[in-house]
């Protein structure tokens, strides 16, 4: 455990050095992980170091997610790299009202999925997307599910979602 | 929308077809036999096991962790497990280990039987599925001495594992692992894997090369049949893998070219003997006695914090990423499924294929509905 | 030579004596008798070969096929062609109705027209005509427009592929089994059956397969391209049921699918029975078919049909064996290999025969 810690030291250094305008903060996570927290705008800017840059060469992209914290969003996406066989999570929050950031499409061509799924199930848009639709929920469903403000519709299309009251 | 030509005819695979693996839907544009695009439309088996994450407590949520994946749900409760555990910072003791790797082993040779068997039948074998499923049975009747459950194990548990290996398991599970690699797969080779019908049909078709499976983000033997040699078993050991000896079966072109649909097929048939390896050493190293689970704090919380934790499910790496706010419940779980990726895969894929190859890549590629829907 | 229905006719005129006015009446009875026996022993052998079918698919896959419905099962397919009797009769809404109903006639007809000419060992053969080889090559191409008919019929886009692939892989199988078929048609001078069958012997060096290295080859190459002919795997490509869920009788339900595969396992057995005649001597056993006891008639038959029935479990087992081949494999090993060799087959037996003045490998045996 202790070797990781001190390379999760030189990696913090390493992207110090590469990013250093953009990181707002950086944390360690648990399991040996490396949280780096970054503005929104600064996303595709970031992206594009972290993948193409020769001595970081994060190419891979594990995973994407979205997130609802009340009063903000964030989008976090996964990364690793084959070279330093180190893992890093990028955060970036976003206002509540009307959420938006850049794709990273263009970056990494995976991460196409990731985010119709996260615009699906909580509504963040991604701007430069090539094909932002819904992915999961049928096509006319209306809202996102996974906020945390979601109201359970009443009915769909003529069918009717709420449990009877006789049914225990 | 786009101008179709006169030739061009629009047909739709799915949902309730005999060949593909779940409830899946495929609007394919074709001209004649050959394939424009086959574009997916998934969403069928969407559950909101995100959402009902969210409402619940951390040990009530494992038997969904069984329906992520329910042809390998020992896999997936191992991983939702792990993943809980680091961030809570438990241990679970070395019996448990054990018997979770063993479990966890058996569950990847389950699947792969099936995964190699569907994509047999669909390519018209009808008799390899069928032994398949018979040495399956015996992996079932495993199963259910060790947690009483075939299909949905709900056998690994925060902290540990629910259920002490009975008596006569593990001379059961050695012998099944011994029929396996010594007599069943070397006569299942000879039947089907090196038959030159099969080998017409898969052979260089779905190529996939190494850097477009990491742009994809494929994962699992996916990426492996592509020649890249990553196991998260090896390269980012959890629980206690790093105290077994086995080697990592990767892609090599055996019969075409490297990343064909055969090389996927042949990466899984090579894991199940890499899996019976695993399953003997472990059996020969486990301890006699020992606790099965250690004990958690009741009501169980977490401390506030955020963990990514990924191991290796039969299709691919399951990845959770959990965000705890310290109560009882997650505030965010976020479940990343191998076949989710591979289904990505499947539309770049299918430009200028056959009908009949689309079946074959959706075969290899071991997409299972579930895991892309949650 | 005689065949059942001449044989009939000797019959009734010699019981009810020869009238000009009662002659149509026995011509017409006469035909008409064996025509109704053929019927019936081509769905009997038919809903046999179904049930041989499962049984021996689930010996190969480890299970116990049917065993309820009578000892081992026998009565399956009697309570199958019951249950289909009693189904609900289905036609799509957009459908041609008149092409919809008609298709599964015209596929039935072609395989019955087919068991005409085939010779069941003995005196048994419907109808001996001169023609016999090939009407039979020409009779069984008459399916294909049974099976684009239920394709465009069923207006369904997965019917019609279904149609047209079948179309196309018949289309193209004929021309190896009828190659191959002629190879024989050489050696014996006549396409009638019954002559094809008597130049043939009890031994096996007598039978047309042994005859010389080109027929062996023959032999392999009818019995692949009828696999094809009559959509079996590993060439059932029209009704790969992963991909095309059932093809061009997705649509038909009841007693019209019934006739479908009614006519998919007739078809079997009028191949492997062609097989027995043509290539493997099939009833004859070296005595006269015609002035012989009724006993010997019957091994004759009995004969044949060992022979027919061995060639269809060699189907059935191919079947449940190999996977499926694709449509342009299918197709490059019809034009590029099968053609060719059959070519080549039908003019080295040719030469063959010039040289070696019409004796076979073994003619100093054959006697």
């Amino acid at each position: 455990m202790r070797h990781n810690l001190m390379e999760t030291k030189k990696l913090i250094e390493l992207l110090g050095e590469k990013l250093s305008s953009f990181i707002v903060k950086a944390d360690k996570m648990p399991n040996n992980d490396l949280l780096i927290l970054i503005k929104k705008e600064s996303l595709l800017s970031v992206m594009d170091t972290l993948k193409n840059d020769l001595e970081l060469k994060f190419n891979v992209l594990m995973n994407h997610l979205g997130v609802d914290y009340t009063e903000s969003f964030a989008v976090i996406y996964n990364l690793y790299s084959f070279k330093l066989k180190k893992k890093v999570t990028v955060k970036a929050y976003m206002e509540h009202e009307n959420p938006e950031v850049d794709s990273i499409e263009s970056v990494f061509k995976g991460v196409n999925w990731f985010e119709r799924e996260t615009y699906d199930l909580l509504g963040i848009r991604f701007r430069g997307h090539s094909n932002l639709k819904r992915l999961l929920l049928p096509s006319d469903w209306e809202g996102h599910p996974l906020r945390k403000d979601y109201i359970y519709p009443e009915e769909y299309n003529g069918l009717i979602l709420k449990r009877e009251e006789n049914c225990k | 929308m786009t101008e179709f030509a006169l030739e061009e005819m629009i047909l739709n695979m799915g949902p309730h077809h005999p060949s593909t693996h779940g409830v899946l839907r495929f609007i394919v544009r074709t001209d004649g036999e050959m394939m424009l695009r086959a574009t997916p439309d998934v969403g069928f088996l969407h559950r909101g096991i995100e959402k009902i994450a969210e409402l619940m407590p951390y040990e009530s949520f494992m038997p969904y962790t069984d329906r992520i994946d329910y042809l390998s749900s020992l896999n997936c409760n191992l991983g939702y497990a792990l993943t809980v555990e680091r961030l809570a910072g438990i241990e679970a003791p070395e019996k448990a280990e054990y018997l979770r790797v063993i479990g966890a082993e058996l569950t990847r040779i389950g699947s792969h039987l099936i995964a190699v068997g569907a994509l047999l039948l669909d390519l018209g074998a009808v008799t390899p599925f069928v032994h398949a499923l018979r040495e399956r049975e015996t992996y079932n009747s495993l199963m259910e001495m060790l947690c009483g459950a075939r299909l949905t194990h709900h056998y690994v548990r925060i902290g540990g594992v629910a259920f002490d290996a009975p008596d006569g398991f593990i001379e059961k599970a050695l012998s099944f692992v011994n029929h396996l690699e010594y007599e069943f797969l070397d006569e299942f080779n000879k039947l089907i894997s090196f038959n030159s019908i099969l080998i017409k049909r898969l052979a260089n078709v779905g190529i996939i090369t190494p850097e477009k499976a990491l742009e994809f983000t494929l994962v699992g033997p996916n990426l492996r049949g592509s020649g890249i040699k990553f196991d998260l078993r090896k390269d980012e050991p959890y629980s206690i893998y790093d105290r077994f000896d086995f080697e990592i079966p990767s892609g090599s072109g055996k019969f075409g070219v490297q990343g064909d649909a055969y090389d996927r097929y042949w990466v899984r048939i090579e894991e199940i003997k890499q899996s019976c390896r695993i399953v003997r050493q472990a059996i020969n190293q486990m301890p006699e006695h020992g606790e099965i689970k250690t004990k958690i704090s009741k009501p169980f919380k977490i401390p506030a914090g955020e963990i990514y934790v990924r191991t290796e499910c039969p299709r691919g790496e399951l990845g959770f990423y959990l965000i705890s706010a310290g109560g009882k419940t997650p505030y965010r779980l976020k479940i990343r499924t191998g076949s989710f990726s591979a289904m990505t895969i499947i539309e770049e894929l299918s430009e200028g294929v056959m009908v009949a190859d689309l079946v074959a890549i959706i075969g290899s590629l071991d997409v299972v509905a579930p895991e892309i829907d949650r | 030579m005689y065949s059942l229905a001449d044989i009939i006719y000797r019959r009734m005129t010699e019981t009810f004596g020869a009238s000009d006015f009662l002659e149509p009446l026995f011509t017409i009875v006469s035909y008409l008798l064996p025509c109704i026996a053929i019927l019936g022993i081509v769905s009997l052998i038919s809903g046999a070969l179904t049930l041989l079918e499962r049984k021996i698919s689930a010996d190969i896959q480890n299970r116990i096929g049917p065993n309820r419905v009578g000892p081992f099962g026998i009565f399956q397919f009697i309570v199958d062609g019951v249950k289909l009797l009693l189904k609900e009769d289905i036609i799509p809404d957009a459908a041609d109705k008149k092409l919809f109903r008609l298709a599964p006639y015209i596929v039935f007809s072609s395989t019955v027209l087919a068991v005409i000419v085939i010779p069941f060992g003995g005196p048994f053969i419907v109808a001996d005509l001169n023609i016999g080889l090939l009407f039979i090559v020409v009779v069984s191409s008459l399916v294909v427009v049974g099976f684009m008919m239920s394709g465009w019929a069923s207006n369904n886009k997965w019917a019609l592929l279904g149609g047209i692939r079948s179309a196309a892989q018949i289309i193209s199988y004929e021309i190896p089994v009828a190659l191959s078929l002629l190879t024989v048609a050489l050696i014996t001078g006549t396409f009638s059956m019954q002559e094809i069958v008597k130049q043939q012997g009890l031994y096996p060096w007598q039978w047309f397969i042994l005859h010389n290295p080109f027929t062996f080859i023959a032999f392999f190459i009818y019995f692949v391209s009828s696999l094809a002919e009559i959509n079996r795997l590993p060439f059932d490509f029209p009704e790969a049921e992963s991909e095309l869920v059932s093809g061009y009788n997705t649509e038909y339900s009841g007693m019209r699918f019934g006739f479908f595969f009614v006519a998919e396992f007739a078809n079997i057995f009028v191949s492997a029975a062609l097989a027995a005649a043509v290539f493997l001597g099939g009833g004859n056993i070296g005595i006269d078919p015609y002035n012989s006891p009724l006993g010997y008639k019957l091994l004759m038959a009995l004969v044949f049909f060992a022979k027919a029935l061995s060639l269809c479990l060699v189907t059935i087992w191919v079947r449940w064996t190999l996977p499926r081949l694709r449509i342009d494999h299918m197709m490059s090993l019809c034009w590029k290999y099968f053609i060719p060799i059959s070519v080549f087959c039908l003019v080295l037996t040719a030469a063959w025969l010039v040289a070696f003045k019409g004796n076979g490998v073994f003619w100093r045996i054959a006697g």
